[in-house]
């Protein structure tokens, strides 16, 4: 089974302009899995994150990029210079019929060619502007360059992760765009909403900063009730001044646990049972297996040198068992425990081969089918559907320019001679 | 002066969240102007109102500042839904919610009796949104971990650290905030469609599933090329330098990514045009690359010498993608969410003024409705009266058969 067939998506109704780029796309991505007419703008000859690897069959080639695919899919596609005078006033017509424009260009690029929010929401008062720009639209950071690195810096979240005594690090494949596109779909809903109930369109500034900030969780938290600035630790869960590695060593790779004692009932049964599962393999040293997890391990008291022991010995074991082990035991006896999974592994593993979550998609071009990630929610009436191959650079040109806006053949040879399609 | 509504203003929410993802998902709704009502038990309080840090170090539910983080903008009621008299409070909870919130496993709901078959009986038009680790089926369905699970099971673990060592980790529940955006994208959809057609719908979100949308390229290698992608610190396939350099003072240190050779030839001149920045072995991204342990060692040696602000305001002038690393301390102090007002100060009940993060996004029309947290069970008079319509006797009653809890129900720890 693929995605469900046959239903009409949540958004089928509305129509959204896609001007962003990179990570940023999984905004227009968003809408366009629940049903929105999604037409992706890109400059002609292709947008740039076409050139962004991974790539099909390692060919480096736009029309193979893989990070591009992933995040235009179910989109349709035009072409359109809107730097170009005659292509700002396409633009502008095609905004007229818009319900959405998203975009992530350096704040005031479309002011400067007066198609900002104020310009359009003149000719469309409906119309709901998503701008995802580092920092946002303004402010003292507004105007500075940055890329995925330099956002991550700034969010809070290098500072915290990595080995101490190496640099901080970020997130190898680049998080930052990605997470401010999801942010923006979920603004620009929330702005739906109201749309809808009042007819007043908005202009929503999403910070790619501030959207991994929030992803620091706990951390904030930490300065602003104790005065602590938590430092990077590596794997491993600062409570207090306690540290509780996460990270294990096993047979065949890593996995994170979760040691947790005190009150919680679940807590301790997960504690215990991995306890329990040395025993059986006579790995469980006898004060180990006589240990309070209730009141020897809360949080409030446990000292360091108690947790490294039970650390050692729990390492220790796990070094003998694989993930697939590790995986299996957890499910059976509720242990806070799981394998730290490679690409391989997830595409692997039965959960996501059980729901059908990766779905096929053709490709006629590459005369080849490619596995997407699918629904990013299963929706019972309103099923999410992967119903478009992410577009061909200008591929909806006619059907756009031609059928629907009217436009001659003749002024479409001289919009493509001059470059502006 | 008429006051202007916020997004969602009349929205009506029922939380029933528990941790991160959940609760997550509904202070997005509750800062646009729904009204949320949290539903929390003293029988069985969330596991967050029980950590670390609390507010003067001293231990109690309404200290645990990490509640407080994830669950702002919202009422909360102390409800023990399990209890044999809670029928009533039940039923009229099903019929006022628009949109539920549920962040268990399958089965759970059911226990309670507010599972999607039984509430779309007494209101079809529900939008029932239901998170957990693994989604509602599968063999992982019913499995019970943290966020840092989520994490190693969706690949972020493996791709975080350095090439040559174990993996360094997420350490804070990294992706508690990646499925509480499609989470809301998806439910705000579903009221959309509701809207439009008069039809609610059940909504089975996977923590696992959402994660992997952030890392989709990745898997796609593997799927069509084989290839399993691992942590590379801090580089980049099509950039270099490109990574974080050690500058003053202890523990400062500044990123700086360079993509095209222009972006090099402006770094270079702003290092003070050194003879090796000069050097052929580094005038291509092919060339720099190649030598990148190299470039990497001679930029550090660099900024070693220099202040990391300074090093950030001298390359953003010369047109160079750089910025600090900061701390959490260094965000408390940082210019531009100091001008977005990222951190605001909200009057909490116990814990006294503190502050409260925005989310990432800012409306220019409709105002956000952002507050402090509740204090546990600080709005049951105002939602059971109130919103749900029991009466002072009935109030009396849910008292005494303990359907709503106090001190008095907690567990023993």
């Amino acid at each position: 089974m693929a995605w469900e067939k046959g239903t009409e998506g949540a958004l089928a109704p509305y129509r959204v302009l896609d001007l962003t780029e990179g990570g940023c796309a999984l905004c227009g991505k968003m809408l366009a899995d629940l049903g929105a007419d999604v037409i992706k703008i890109e400059v002609p000859g292709g947008d740039s994150g076409r050139s962004t690897g991974p790539f099909y069959k390692n060919i480096p080639d736009p029309q193979k990029s893989l990070f591009w695919f992933a995040y235009n899919g179910n989109k349709r596609g035009i072409t359109l210079d809107i730097a170009a005078s005659d292509g700002r006033d396409i633009f502008r017509r095609l905004v007229k019929t818009a319900d959405f424009v998203i975009e992530s260009h350096p704040p005031g690029y479309l002011e400067a060619l007066d198609i900002g929010y104020a310009a359009l929401e003149k000719s469309n008062p409906r119309v709901i502007m998503v701008s995802i720009s580092p920092f946002g639209q303004e402010g003292p950071y507004a105007r500075l360059r940055a890329s995925d690195l330099i956002t991550m810096a700034m969010s809070g979240f290098m500072y915290l992760h990595g080995d101490p005594d190496r640099p901080p690090v970020w997130i190898t494949f680049p998080q930052a765009s990605i997470a401010g596109g999801a942010e923006g779909a979920a603004a620009a809903l929330i702005a739906h909403w109201h749309r809808e109930t009042s007819g007043e369109g908005q202009h929503i500034d999403v910070s790619i900063q501030e959207s991994m900030t929030n992803m620091l969780f706990n951390a904030t938290v930490w300065w602003d009730i104790s005065g602590r600035n938590l430092v990077r630790v590596g794997d491993t869960w600062q409570i207090g001044p306690i540290l509780v590695p996460f990270g294990y060593r096993c047979r065949d790779g890593y996995v994170s646990l979760n040691l947790l004692g005190g009150g919680r009932p679940s807590n301790v049964a997960s504690s215990a049972g991995i306890v329990k599962w040395m025993a059986e393999n006579g790995m469980a040293p006898p004060w180990l297996q006589v240990f309070d997890w209730v009141n020897e391990f809360d949080t409030t008291k446990v000292t360091q040198e108690t947790v490294n022991r039970i650390v050692q010995a729990i390492a220790d074991f796990l070094l003998t068992k694989t993930k697939a082990e590790v995986m299996e035991r957890a499910l059976r006896d509720n242990i806070i425990i799981a394998p730290v999974s490679t690409a391989q592994d997830i595409w692997e593993n039965p959960q996501y081969r059980q729901r059908h979550f990766f779905v096929e998609v053709e490709h006629p071009e590459l005369g080849a089918s490619l596995p997407y990630c699918g629904p990013f929610a299963k929706m019972s009436r309103t099923a999410l559907q992967m119903k478009r191959r992410p577009p061909l650079p200008g591929e909806h040109n006619l059907e756009i320019y031609e059928q629907e806006l009217k436009l001659t053949r003749a002024e479409l040879l001289i919009l493509k001679q001059s470059q502006v399609i | 002066m008429t006051q202007v509504k916020s997004a969602l203003a009349g929205l009506k929410v029922v939380d029933f969240g528990v941790v991160g993802v959940a609760p997550t998902t509904a202070k997005y709704l509750g800062h646009h102007g729904a009204t949320v009502i949290r539903i929390e038990s003293h029988t069985a309080p969330d596991v967050q109102r029980t950590m670390r840090p609390y507010k003067d170090d001293i231990p109690g539910l309404d200290r645990a500042a990490v509640f407080a983080a994830c669950n702002n903008s919202k009422l909360s009621a102390t409800l023990n839904l399990r209890n044999p008299g809670a029928g009533e409070v039940r039923r009229r909870l099903a019929q006022w919610a628009e949109v539920m919130i549920c962040g268990f496993p399958p089965g759970t709901m059911e226990k309670l009796g507010l599972d999607y078959g039984t509430v779309s009986k007494v209101n079809p038009q529900i939008v029932y949104f239901s998170t957990c680790l693994g989604g509602q089926d599968g063999p992982l369905a019913h499995f019970r971990a943290y966020g840092h699970q989520v994490a190693a099971l969706s690949g972020v673990s493996e791709l975080i650290g350095w090439p040559d060592r174990e993996p360094t980790g997420v350490p804070f529940a990294y992706t508690d905030w990646i499925s509480p955006r499609f989470g809301v994208a998806a439910v705000m959809a579903a009221l959309d469609y509701r809207r439009r057609t008069g039809q609610g719908q059940f909504i089975d979100q996977s923590q696992l599933e959402t994660t992997l949308h952030y890392f989709a390229p990745v898997i796609m290698d593997y799927a069509v090329n084989g290839t399993v992608q691992s942590r590379m610190g801090n580089r980049l396939p099509y950039a270099a330098p490109h990574g974080v350099y050690p500058c003053q003072g202890q523990e400062r240190w500044v990123a700086i990514a360079v993509f095209t050779d222009e972006e090099w030839q402006r770094l270079g001149a702003a290092m003070g045009a050194p003879d090796w920045a000069k050097e052929p072995r580094f005038a291509t991204l092919t060339m720099r690359k190649r030598h990148e342990d190299e470039l990497d060692e001679l930029v550090g040696k660099w900024t070693a010498n220099e202040q990391a602000g300074e090093v950030m305001k001298l390359l953003q002038a010369a047109g160079v993608k750089a910025g600090l690393v900061q701390s959490v301390e260094d965000l408390f102090h940082d210019p531009q969410l100091a001008h977005r007002e990222h951190f605001r100060y909200f009057e909490h009940a116990v814990m006294g003024r503190h502050a409260y993060e925005n989310l990432a996004f800012r409306f220019s029309k409709t105002p956000d409705r952002q507050g402090a947290a509740p204090a546990m069970g600080a709005h049951n008079e105002y939602v059971l009266k109130e919103l749900l319509g029991f009466t002072e006797d009935d109030m009396a009653d849910l008292y005494v058969e303990g359907v709503i809890t106090t001190d008095a129900d907690l567990p023993d720890y």
